[in-house]
Parts: C-alpha cells; sequence; structure tokens
C-alpha cells in the first residue's frame, strides 16, 4: 500500500507551495509600500528572489521529511523526486525571468509589482502540474499557469501585438482545456476515479471485466473508443501545454507578442511543468511495470509510436517553419517548437533512461534557451524591433552578446562540446536503447532535423559575424545583463564537459510515485 | 420518478462538445468563439454528473465545480483581454488579428 496523508498531515509537506502563494500577494502589497521610491524595480526583484529563495530553502526541507515518494492531500499530490527536481527547475526559471525582467524596457517600474506577483502564481502553478497524480489536481495546475499566462502574454496593455497574442493564447487554452477536461470525465466514467496512479492496471482490469462479462462485442469495442478518444483529448491538453504539433498554433504568435522576459519565460518554464506531466501520465501511470508494457497497457494502442509520430512531426514542422523567419523571436518560438519535438523522443522511449534524458535535456535547454531570449531582449532594447536586420554585425556592436548568442545558437543545434549536444546525445541513446525499428528511424528523423536547425542558427551568427552593421552605434548593455549572459555561457560550456553530476542528479530524479 | 439514462445525457454532453467545438472553428467573433469554449466545458460537467449519478460516487460532482470555477476564471480572464484588444484596435474579430504574419 502507497503512504497517503490526510489533509492536515499533508500541510509539513507543501511550504514551498504556501510560501509562493503568500509571497506572491506580499509582493502585491509590497509594491504599495515602495510605490515612491526610485529604486521600486531593484526592492521588487530582490523581494520576489526572496520568496523564490525561501521556497528552494522549504523545498530541500520538505524533499528531506521523506525519503520515499509520498502522496499528499488524499492521493491528489505528490512528493517524490521527479516532483522535487521540477519544483527546483520551476523556481529557478521563475528567479531568472524576474531578473531578466528589471533592466528589460518592456516591464514598467509601476507594473513591476505585477509582474513579479502574476509569475510567483504560475511558479505555484508549474509545481502543482509537476506533483499531480489526480486529474483534478491536474487541471488546476494547467489552468494556474495558463490563465495567469493569458494576462502575462498581454502584459503590454497598448501594444497591438501583445493584446493580439493574449487574445489568440487565451482562445487556444480554452479550447484545449475544454478538450483536456471532456477526456478526464470519460476518463473518470470509465475508470471510476480521477487519481492517476495504477491507470494501467485498472484500464487492463476494466478489459477483462467486460471480456468476462461477456458482454457482445459491439459494447466492449465501444468501451474502448471511448477509452482511447478520452485518453487522445487529456493528451491534447498536455499537448498543448508543451507545444507539440499539432497543438502548437499559438506558440509562434504568442511568444512574438509577449514580452520577451516572459517569453524567455514561456518557452521552458511551463514547458518543462508540461513534460513533467507528460511522463507522469505516459510513463508513470499508463506503464504497467518498468514502462515495458506501456504498448499493451491501454486498449491496445501502441501509445510509444503515436508519441514517437507526434515527435517527429512536432520536430519536422518547428524546424521547418523556422527556415525562413526573419523575426528572432518567431524563429525562436518555431526553434523551441522543434525542441518540444526532441523532448518528445525522451518521452517516447518510455523507460528510466527516456524519462532521465527528459530531465537532463530540460536543465540545459533552460541555460540556453533564456540565454537566445536574453540576447534578443538586449538588442530589442535599443532598437525595439527583432528583426534579423538588427543583428548585423553585432560582433561589432556588442562583442561579448554576439558571442554568447553564437555560443547558444550552437548548443541549441546540438554541437559538442556544449551543452546541448550532452542533452540531445542522451535523449538519442535512451530511444535507440529501446533498439526497436520505429525508435531507431524516430532517432534518424531527429539527427536529420538538427542538421535543417543548423541552418538558420548558423544564418543569424553568419549575420553577427560576417555581415556589416547598419550603424556603428554601440550597444549599451546593462551590467547585470553581462553577468547573466557570462553565468549562462559558463554553464553551458560547463556542462558540455562535465556533464556527470547533472546525469545523475536527472537519474536520481526518475522516481515516481505508485510507478515501480 | 425515473432517472434520466446515463446514455441520454452522455449524448447530451457529445452533441454540447461537439457544437462548442465546430462553433470555435467556424465563428470568428472572439465573444461567441468564448461561449462555444464554455459550451465545451459545460459538456464535460455534465459528463463528469452523469458518472457520478451512474457510479453512485461523489467525485464526479467535486470535479463539476471546479470546472465551474475554472470556467469563470477564464472567462474573466478572456473577456479582459477581449476588451484590451477592442480598445487598441476597435475590432473583436479573429479575422481581423493578423500584426503578426506567419
Amino acid at each position: 500500500m502507497l503512504p497517503v496523508l490526510n489533509n492536515a498531515d499533508s500541510l509539513a509537506y507543501f511550504w514551498p507551495e504556501m510560501i509562493l502563494t503568500a509571497g506572491a500577494m506580499g509582493v502585491f502589497l509590497f509594491d504599495l509600500a515602495v510605490a515612491k521610491s526610485p529604486r521600486r524595480i531593484l526592492w521588487l526583484t530582490v523581494a520576489s528572489l526572496g520568496v523564490l529563495a525561501a521556497a528552494a530553502l522549504a523545498t530541500s526541507h520538505v524533499a528531506g521529511l521523506s525519503p520515499t515518494p509520498i502522496g499528499l492531500f488524499n492521493g491528489l499530490l505528490v512528493l517524490d523526486p521527479w516532483a522535487v527536481f521540477f519544483k527546483y527547475l520551476s523556481w529557478a526559471v521563475t528567479a531568472l525571468a524576474i531578473l531578466i525582467a528589471g533592466p528589460s524596457l518592456e516591464v514598467a517600474s509601476e507594473r513591476m509589482g505585477e509582474y513579479c506577483a502574476l509569475l510567483l502564481a504560475v511558479a505555484v502553478g508549474m509545481s502543482l502540474m509537476a506533483s499531480s497524480t489526480d486529474m483534478l489536481m491536474m487541471v488546476i495546475g494547467v489552468e494556474l499557469v495558463s490563465m495567469v499566462s493569458y494576462a502575462l502574454a498581454g502584459f503590454k496593455k497598448h501594444d497591438r501585438k501583445s493584446s493580439e497574442a493574449a487574445l489568440k493564447y487565451v482562445v487556444y487554452g480554452g479550447v484545449a482545456s475544454g478538450m483536456m477536461l471532456f477526456g478526464m470525465s470519460y476518463l473518470y466514467g470509465l475508470l471510476g476515479t480521477t487519481n492517476l496512479v495504477g491507470t494501467a492496471a485498472r484500464m487492463n482490469a476494466q478489459a477483462a471485466m467486460l471480456a468476462q462479462a461477456g458482454v457482445a462485442a459491439s459494447v466492449a469495442g465501444a468501451g474502448r473508443v471511448a477509452m482511447v478518444v478520452a485518453v487522445v483529448l487529456v493528451l491534447s491538453g498536455v499537448g498543448y501545454k508543451i507545444a507539440s504539433v499539432p497543438w502548437h498554433m499559438w506558440c509562434p504568435d504568442v511568444y512574438e507578442g509577449a514580452p520577451t522576459p516572459f517569453t524567455a519565460f514561456l518557452s521552458v518554464g511551463p514547458k518543462a511543468a508540461g513534460f513533467a506531466l507528460a511522463v507522469r501520465i505516459l510513463y508513470g501511470a499508463m506503464s504497467v511495470s518498468g514502462g515495458a508494457d506501456l504498448a499493451t497497457a491501454v486498449a491496445d494502442v501502441p501509445w510509444p509510436q503515436v508519441v514517437g509520430v507526434i515527435a517527429g512531426l512536432t520536430m519536422t514542422v518547428g524546424n521547418f517553419a523556422a527556415l525562413n523567419q526573419t523575426n528572432l523571436k518567431r524563429m525562436l518560438a518555431y526553434s523551441s517548437i522543434a525542441h518540444a519535438g526532441y523532448i518528445l523522443m525522451g518521452v517516447a522511449a518510455a523507460s528510466e533512461t527516456g524519462s532521465q534524458s527528459v530531465a537532463l535535456y530540460l536543465v540545459v535547454y533552460l541555460f540556453m534557451n533564456l540565454g537566445a531570449f536574453l540576447v534578443v531582449g538586449i538588442v530589442g532594447r535599443l532598437s525595439g524591433s527583432e528583426s534579423i536586420f538588427e543583428y548585423r554585425g553585432l560582433s561589432a556592436r556588442a562583442p561579448f552578446a554576439a558571442v554568447a548568442f553564437a555560443v547558444f545558437l550552437f548548443s541549441l543545434t546540438g554541437l559538442p562540446p556544449l551543452a546541448g549536444f550532452v542533452g540531445k546525445f542522451h535523449l538519442f541513446k535512451a530511444l535507440v536503447d529501446r533498439g526497436g525499428s520505429w525508435q531507431i528511424t524516430l532517432a534518424i528523423v531527429g539527427l536529420l532535423n538538427s542538421a535543417v536547425s543548423l541552418y538558420y542558427y548558423a544564418r543569424i551568427v553568419k549575420a553577427m559575424f560576417l555581415d556589416k552593421p547598419h550603424t556603428e552605434e554601440r550597444i549599451a548593455v546593462p551590467a547585470s545583463y553581462n553577468l547573466l549572459l557570462g553565468a549562462l555561457v559558463g554553464l553551458v560550456l560547463v556542462f558540455g564537459v562535465y556533464f556527470d553530476g547533472l546525469r545523475q542528479l536527472a537519474g536520481s530524479s526518475v522516481v515516481l510515485f505508485g510507478h515501480s | 420518478m425515473l432517472p434520466v439514462p446515463l446514455p441520454h445525457t452522455l449524448a447530451l454532453a457529445a452533441v454540447l462538445f461537439c457544437l462548442g467545438m465546430v462553433g470555435v472553428m467556424v465563428r470568428r467573433n472572439a465573444l461567441v468563439v468564448f461561449m462555444c469554449v464554455e459550451l465545451m466545458l459545460n459538456a464535460a460537467n455534465l459528463t463528469f454528473l452523469a458518472f457520478a449519478q451512474a457510479h453512485g460516487d461523489t467525485t464526479g460532482h467535486v470535479s463539476a465545480f471546479f470546472v465551474i470555477a475554472v470556467a469563470a476564471a477564464e472567462a474573466s480572464v478572456g473577456l479582459a483581454i477581449v476588451i484590451a484588444v477592442f480598445r487598441s484596435r476597435g475590432t473583436v474579430n479573429l479575422e481581423e488579428l493578423k500584426t503578426m504574419k506567419h
């Protein structure tokens, strides 16, 4: 029997989220206290980072309380190494998104308080997504992240692009949550519970019961179709969060229209939480043992192959659409769709090493993708434009930013000896280790895609280093941005060579509640 | 009085869901699209409640309350954004939102 705590006892394990919730409200009030201060942005940044640091400390505290995975709130949430890993990742992304918002000119000082408080609320949502084992909690987590993200995407109120992005986001998001909830209502009806732990066993038991009861083949068939449709609908909700094909349409517009610091956040944070959820469903709940029986577990549909096809489509569509983009934010949006495809390869492997490679890649992706968006923010700060035209001759106008951008882009391509190579290598390895013919095919598709992606990444590098700038004016980069760029470049370089610790960390995190 | 049989309620919910889905794809007015999204969410509610009645279990009732709360929150955020869009360009027609080209 798995250990599950009741509501009162669970509170002792819920400190990080409680701190963040109180902190989000506290930052709103604190904003009033420092409203007249000339250093309002600095104060708010420090306060929000303090809240996040407290949440991180609380996370390490609650993780130490229970060495084995335990269920909280009567099984709505869990505390297992997988959840703890993604909690840390969420706090880190949120901290970086708050740090880079201050010096960017897209978040005005009188609105910085709202920005920080809303981001802290998203952090709570991401944590709930990563630790939910009940469909009800899953909805709450996804909706908390989505709804606050709608508001943040439209943060530049009088900007036409920003409000358009928010409207598109809210329409796509509403449809996705409608589909997900409808699927969940059917899963609840078929399985009799909203809890995800042991879904595979329940589904098999239900199929066996139908067979034993000798119901007519047509009724059993209808039940099977309903089950498949329900699972597909629930997975659409997850696919929308990670922006995989065919639920990726919102992604380019929202990324382009949203304020750059928030785009950077959106491309990493909610995506990571979505992958945490995808692994929890596909590897944790829907597989019988070690992921080996996933293929036959749910209504005889080969789910890993289904995810594999989606992975292949996602990376191909993302990469080919990115080829002729001239707006850097839009190009990076398509590139992030392609990366969702790569990471889905690890999910499609449906194995322990596959889940490990997903976790590993998301950490690496955090550094390189946030770094890339940081450079876009630096250039956009001066010119207000994200056109590739502005990047011509960037090596003369902002040498350090140009070099850093080149490092991030080559890392995103997956060239050694950068961290991106390590991440991609583990994804491919997890897939090839499964050894089936479709896995090998998918790996080859992934390799070809990486080659395609080199074209558009290298195009930016060429513009930065070989083309003549349209103006000689130097770009003034705030010291804090240079520091952050240096730190991110350092991490990308270091993890490209010394990745063993990171691999072990990711490996030890693949312990999912209720999955042996 | 006999309760409504499960298949009838499920069929009604499925019809509502499909109406909402088609509406989202066909209609271009943002407000009508939001109404269609609400239809989809309420179809989920109806299914939850029908199954809860069939199972004699309260989880479905609880889920329906959560869905109602989610729908309300989504409507409020969505309408706020519609107002922001209307202020910046004087229309809520989704066809005309083409500042960003593909």
